[in-house]
Order: structure tokens, then sequence, then C-alpha cells
């Protein structure tokens, strides 16, 4: 009976060492016949390369780690702006593909089968090498709304301007302190004794006023810079001024959000379709109104069928994302494991560095939503 | 006509029920003839209104005009599936017209591009002359897209190796009932072994007078295949190992099997191809050369293996404990009680998982652009980048999308069809 649990484990031991055995010796050796150390020193030494577009101030004298951090941040501003509008248009499909109206529940179904279907490197480079490509040149382009362009160079929009920012950031956390305060506060009354206040309609007069007094008071100020054509040369022209979104950025946001959403989507579906009629019926036999009946009955529950695949979906977007370095978006993957590790060769170290980063980036996102779910999961007492 | 009198539309204004239809549809007609005016000639027949309203006047009206028209029991059967389906109620009437309108704008321009403008004759650039999609330039490059580099003459070989593949898959369903127990054994152990000698022999060449062909010059719809067959075929056993030993009561075999899985599935795959194809090299005893599509197929194998596992254990898990204890009762050992009893079972219950899992592996496959290897989609880039044949990725894209459609769209339905099949009640 011992050997029988002891046997299986040796062996799943002696597989594992005798691997990495292998392998570490490996290189080992193949790193001693080249000459190459191991050692994450080179990460302090001058990068001497450029990046295209960054959140932070980089230029070539910057070391390693500068530049692993611009590709660091890049990667999250994709997730970050992909998650929030997969979500959005997700919800919108999903519940739409429910909808009693039959144009709707085909489009929105059409949409799903048709954007699942196709890889989503293929839908980069649509985005990228066909469609934004039939966008006109900076000269040629039309105003949007009296101030953006849309360009085959980009997406250029005016630049905010602020003075005594920090002002204005602080009372915007003052002012969400305050909501969530009010709202417990709001629940606590509605529970005791039973009255409800117009949450919705003073959150929002909080959420909105307060920073908007910064104005008159705080010497909060708000002005914006615009984009202004600028020649380079004889025929190329560019934006000065503003700000500018790379088409890199456009495309892989446009591809990551469209090809996610139909996954949340499906998701948000089985989520609905997962409770009972029942419920339905009865929240709407005590009067309900139909909206009420969604809000208050059908999603609270549909959410923890809803949230565990929908986590998994955030993790694929932002792992999705390294697709990035296909159409030459500065991200982790091509700056770091891409420039880095050309001019470098420290192979070993940076590959292992970017994967570390990933799995750090997934932990995060998985213990994050795992959080939420047990906050809104079933207490059974 | 029934002169009974059936309820009125919720309008204030009390009309008779025929008045109704005919004021309705005079609206909704209105409102589409109006776009249909802006849209496709041009004209704009409501231009002295202010600019705000002017944009929205089709929708008005059309909205007005399903209002008339929603009356609950009409007796005319399109009127009333028609309000029952896409007429609703206001809310639904904007938004089902918002879609007619949508459909009115896109359809043409779409299809003249895709169809009437489009050409397909002649096999030079000079014949695209429409101002519609240049199929000339998909015809002349077909071949390419599906064979890659392989040169053209060796291409029977690629051929006859799918036909017999696929010959050898669907033995399957004509084994007598005499050998139907041990065809798990044929797909996941003696398939492979044949295939790859199939493919080893056939489309690399080398032997039996057949012209060596390097995997580099690989590439196409038949490399697509290729890789996600193998990867597909190997991946299963792996993530079902995986799957078990995750659940053992083993610490050794647990943790391990453990971190494996979630080793895999927290990095992106672009990265592990970039491992398999600049680190790899570097952990093999020096002089050793392992092929970049092997590289590929093991980096893509592993990778998938992790999700298959976390399916599978998705099966086991909804397996109720009496399962395990009667077939412990009837003093099965580990081995036997999986085979037996649990995986048959658990494999059923997570069919549509694995569907997934394979649709992602063959959605996965463009990215082996990273190794080198080109695939359609890697094809599409360099064909793009022929100064013969610059301006057409449009094409290249949309008929890259197509296949893709066609291939992930009917493996989604068959799997949904083995779903139905296999599917026992409980």
């Amino acid at each position: 009976m011992k050997l029988k649990k002891f046997l299986p484990q040796l062996l799943t031991l002696l597989f594992i060492v005798l691997i990495f055995g292998f392998f570490t010796m490996n290189a080992q050796e193949n790193m001693d016949t080249r000459g190459i150390e191991f050692g994450f020193g080179f990460l302090t030494q001058e990068a001497s390369f450029d990046i295209q577009f960054s959140l932070i101030d980089y230029d070539g004298s910057d070391s390693y780690a500068r530049a692993y951090l611009v590709g660091l941040l890049n990667t999250l501003l994709v997730a970050f702006i992909g998650i929030i509008l997969a979500t959005l248009l997700g919800l919108i499909v999903g519940v739409a593909r429910l909808s009693p109206n039959y144009l709707i529940r085909k489009t929105a179904s059409f949409y799903i089968e048709f954007f699942r279907n196709v890889p989503l490197l293929l839908q980069i480079f649509f985005w990228y090498f066909a469609a934004l490509r039939a966008l006109p040149m900076p000269q040629d382009a039309t105003m949007i709304l009296g101030s953006s362009f849309m360009t085959i160079k980009g997406f250029f929009t005016p630049a905010p301007i602020w003075t005594n920012f920090d002002v204005f950031f602080i009372t915007l956390i003052i002012a969400m302190i305050l909501v969530f305060f009010f709202v417990k506060f709001a629940k606590k009354k509605q529970e005791q004794e039973g009255k409800q206040l117009p949450v919705l309609i003073i959150s929002l007069v909080i959420f909105i006023g307060l920073p908007l007094l910064t104005f008159l008071v705080g010497g909060v100020d708000l002005s914006f810079s615009f984009p202004e054509l600028r020649k380079m040369s004889k025929s190329s022209y560019t934006f000065d001024g503003g700000m500018g979104i790379p088409p890199e950025l456009i495309a892989l946001t446009l591809a990551l959000t469209l090809y996610t959403a139909t996954f949340i989507a499906e998701n948000v579906r089985a989520g609905i379709q997962g409770i009972g009629k029942g419920q339905k019926e009865a929240a709407a036999s005590i009067g309900l109104t139909p909206s009420q009946v969604l809000k208050l009955v059908i999603m609270p529950q549909a959410l923890r069928i809803i949230i565990p695949p929908t986590t998994n979906q955030y993790l694929n977007l932002t792992k999705n994302s390294s697709l990035a370095a296909a159409i030459a978006y500065p991200d982790l993957v091509l700056v770091f494991a891409g420039t880095a590790m050309m001019q470098t060769g420290k192979a070993i170290e940076i590959v292992g560095i970017t994967m570390a980063t990933y799995l750090t980036i997934s932990i995060a996102i998985s213990l994050l939503m795992n959080w939420y779910n047990q906050r809104i999961a079933i207490k059974e007492k | 006509m029934n002169s009974k009198n059936f309820d009125l539309p919720k309008s204030k204004i009390q009309i008779s029920r025929n008045t109704s239809l005919i004021i309705g549809t005079l609206f909704f007609f209105l409102g589409i003839f109006d776009f249909c005016l802006n849209n496709l000639l041009g004209t704009n027949i409501t231009s002295f209104l202010p600019r705000f309203i002017n944009f929205f006047t089709p929708l008005i009206f059309g909205v007005i005009g399903l209002h008339f028209i929603r009356i609950e029991f009409s007796g005319i059967k399109i009127l009333d599936s028609l309000n029952k389906n896409i007429n609703p109620s206001n809310f639904n009437a904007a938004l089902s017209l918002c879609i007619i309108f949508l459909i009115i704008f896109a359809l043409p321009p779409l299809l003249n591009w895709f169809i009437f403008d489009a050409n397909i004759s002649g096999d030079t650039k000079e014949a695209c002359t429409g101002g519609g999609a240049c199929w000339v330039y998909i015809k002349v490059w077909f071949n390419r897209f599906m064979y890659g580099m392989y040169p053209n003459a060796e291409q029977w070989r690629i051929n006859v190796t799918f036909i017999a593949v696929l010959g050898f898959m669907a033995a399957g369903f004509f084994t007598p009932a005499k050998f139907r127990n041990y065809l798990s054994l044929y797909y996941t152990l003696i398939l492979p072994i044949i295939s790859f000698i199939l493919i080893y022999y056939l489309i690399s060449g080398g032997s039996f007078g057949l012209e060596w062909v390097e995997t580099g010059a690989w590439g196409g719809l038949s490399l697509t295949f290729i890789v996600a067959f193998f990867s597909l075929i190997f991946c299963f056993p792996i993530g079902m190992m995986l799957a078990l030993g995750r659940r053992s009561d083993l610490p050794i075999v647990k943790y391990s099997s453990l971190s494996f899985i979630e080793f895999w599935r927290g990095v992106p795959l672009i990265t592990v191809l970039f491992m398999s194809a600049v680190m790899f090299p570097m952990f093999l005893p020096d002089g050793t050369y392992v092929d970049k599509l092997i590289r590929v197929v093991v980096a893509i194998t592993l990778f998938e293996a992790a999700y298959t596992a976390e399916v599978i254990r998705g099966g086991l898990q909804a397996l109720p404990r009496g399962q395990y204890d009667a077939a412990k009762s009837l003093g099965m050992g580990y081995w036997k009680l999986h085979i037996f009893v649990i995986l048959p079972q658990a494999l059923k219950l997570v069919i549509p998982g694995i569907a997934n899992t394979f649709l992602a592996l063959v959605k996965d496959t463009p990215l082996i652009f990273v190794v080198g290897l080109l695939e359609v989609v890697g094809m599409l880039n360099l064909a793009k980048t022929n100064p013969k044949w610059l301006g057409f990725s449009m094409e290249g894209y949309v008929f890259a999308g197509i296949i893709f459609w066609i291939i992930c769209y009917s493996m989604s339905k068959y799997s949904q069809k083995l779903e139905l099949k296999y599917k026992t009640d409980r």
C-alpha cells in the first residue's frame, strides 16, 4: 500500500529532475562555449533604441529597465481599454441575443458567429493593413466634431492641459469616498426603515458637482491643445500638439475588443438563460417593471454564472494583446522580448522576465476577479 | 373583412383599424423611401428642416408608421408576425428600423465590392479595373496560399497525404462492431503514427525517389492543417494525464501537474513560440538540431494540453461521487476505474469544451509566423509585399477570413452534433 503511493511520486520526481537537469546542463555548456554570462546586469545598461509610442518619458539613452517599463505600460494600456470596451459590448450583445426582437437577435448572433470564428491575428492584420490604410493622409483628413482628425497615421484629438490637476484629482477621490458612504447609508436606511433614497441622482450630483466646484474655487483650470497640421517634408505632413493615438493601438484595441466581446456576450447569454424562468415570472408578479426585474432579480444571480468564464476572457485578452508584436505596436513582447533581446542576446533572462511578467498579470487579474466573485456569491448560512 | 372591433393601438386619437393601418404603412415606407433617397441617390427631400431633425427624419417617420401598425391582432398573417417579431414596442421598433437602415446602407456597397464591381477574369494586376475586389489576385496566388513555397510539381504529394489521412480518420465509422472497443486506441496511438509516417515519407520526401522538401518551404493552408492536426492529436492524451494528475491524492504528482498547467495557462502563446524559436536551441546538446516545425508543434501541444487538462478536469469534477464509490466497491483499481468508468463519462460531458479548445488551436496556428513558418495568414503578408501585386491586402484578408470562418464554423457545428449524439440523460 505504501509502495503504491510512493512509486508514482518517485517516478514523477525523477522525470522532472531528469528533464530539468538535462536542459540546465546543456544550457550551461552552451553558454560556456559561446561565452555568454547569465545575469541581470544588462537591465541598467543604456538601451539605445527608440520606441514609437510610450506613456512615460523615454528615449534611447534610458536603461533597458526603463524600456521594459514602457513596454509593460503599453501592454497594460491595451489590456485595460480592451477589457472595458469588450465588457460593455459583450453585455449589450449578450442581452441583445435574448431580445424578443427578431432583427436584433439575428444581428447579434451574426456578429458573434462571424467574429469568433476568424483568427484574432487575421483580424488585427485586417484592421491594420486593410481597413485603417483606407483612411486619408493627414493633409486630406476632414475634421471630426470640429477638433479631431482620423488619418492613416492615427487618431488626433485635443489634449487636455490641466492647471492644479492634483486639487481636481483629490476632490475626485473625496467624491468617490462620499458616494461610497452615502450608498452604504442609503442601503442601511432602506433595510431599517424601508425608505428608498434617490441614490443614483444624489451620487451623480456628488460625483459631478464636487469636482466642478474646484473649477470655481480651487483654481483648477482645463484648456486644450489642438492638433495642428505641420509640414515635415515636401509631401509628408503630420499633426503637432494634441493627443495622437497611433494606428497600431487603434487596430489592436479594435480587434481585441470585437473578438473578446463575442465570448463575453455568450457568457452573458448563458448566465441570463441559466436563471430559471420562474424567477422572472415571480419578480414580475410582485409588480416589478422589466428593467427592475433585470437589475434586481436576474442580473445579480446571472453574474454568479457570468463572472468565472468572463475572468478567463479577461486573461485571454491580456495575453492576446501580445499579438501586438505582429503589427509593431511597442508592447512588452515587441520591446523587450524582441528588440532588447536582439541587442543583448540575453535570451534566457529576457524570456524569463517576460513570462514572469505575464504570469504576474494573469494571477493579479485572477485574484481580483475571484475576490469579486466571492463577494457576490450566494452566502449560505 | 371581419368587422369585429379589434384592439386599437394605444394612441390617444381613436381612428378605425384600417385607417391606422394605411397611415402606418404610408409612414413606414415614407421613412424607408427617405432613407434610400438620402443614401443611395444622394437627394435629401427634407433638407429644409433643421440639421438635427433632418438627420433623424427617416427614423421618426418609420417609428410613427410602426406605431400605427402595431395592432394586437389584425388577421393578416405577415402583419401579425411582423408586429410580434420586430415591432413589439416603440423602443424595439426604433432598434429594428436602425438595423433595417444599416442593411440598406451597408449591403449595396458591400455587394458591389464583393461581386458586381469585382474582377475575376484575367491573370495580371492590370485586369483589375473595376472599383470592386480584385479576385484575380486570389486566383493567381491561390496555389501559394494553399501550399506555400512547396514546389508546384510535388504538390500532388500533399494532396495524396491529406486524402489518405482523411481516409484513415474515417475508418472509425466503418469498423465492424467487433473492433469498436479498440477505436480509442486506434485514434490515440495508431492514427498519429500512420499520419506521421505518411507526412514524413510523402510530404518531406527524401526517400523512395521523392525529392526532399525542407519544412521551411511548407506553408499555406496545408501547413495550418498539419500543425493543427498533430497538436490536436498529441495535446489530448497529455491533457488527460495532467487532468488526472491534478486531481491525484499524491502531493508531488498533484502539485507538479498543477504548476505545469498554471504556467502554460499564464503565458501568451506568442512568447512560448518565441521561446521555442530562440531559447530552445540553447537547452539542447551542442550540435543537435530539431526542425522548427517540430519545435512549433511541441510548443503548441504543451500549451493547448494545459487548456485541455482544465476542460477535462471540469468533466471529472462534474461526475457524482457515487460513480467512484460504485466502481471501487467492484474492486477496481485506479487505472481500471478511470479507463472504464470515469473517463468515458467525463469526456462525454466536456465535448463542447474540448471542441472550443480545438477551435482555439486552429485559430492560433497563424502565430507560427514567429518562427518563420508561413501558413495562410503568413503567406498573405508575404504576398502583400510583392512589388507586382501591391495594394490588395483587403482581398487577401477577406479571403483568409472566409476560409477560417468555414473551417471553424463547421467544426463548432459538428461538435454540437456530437454533443447531441452522445448526450445521455442523467
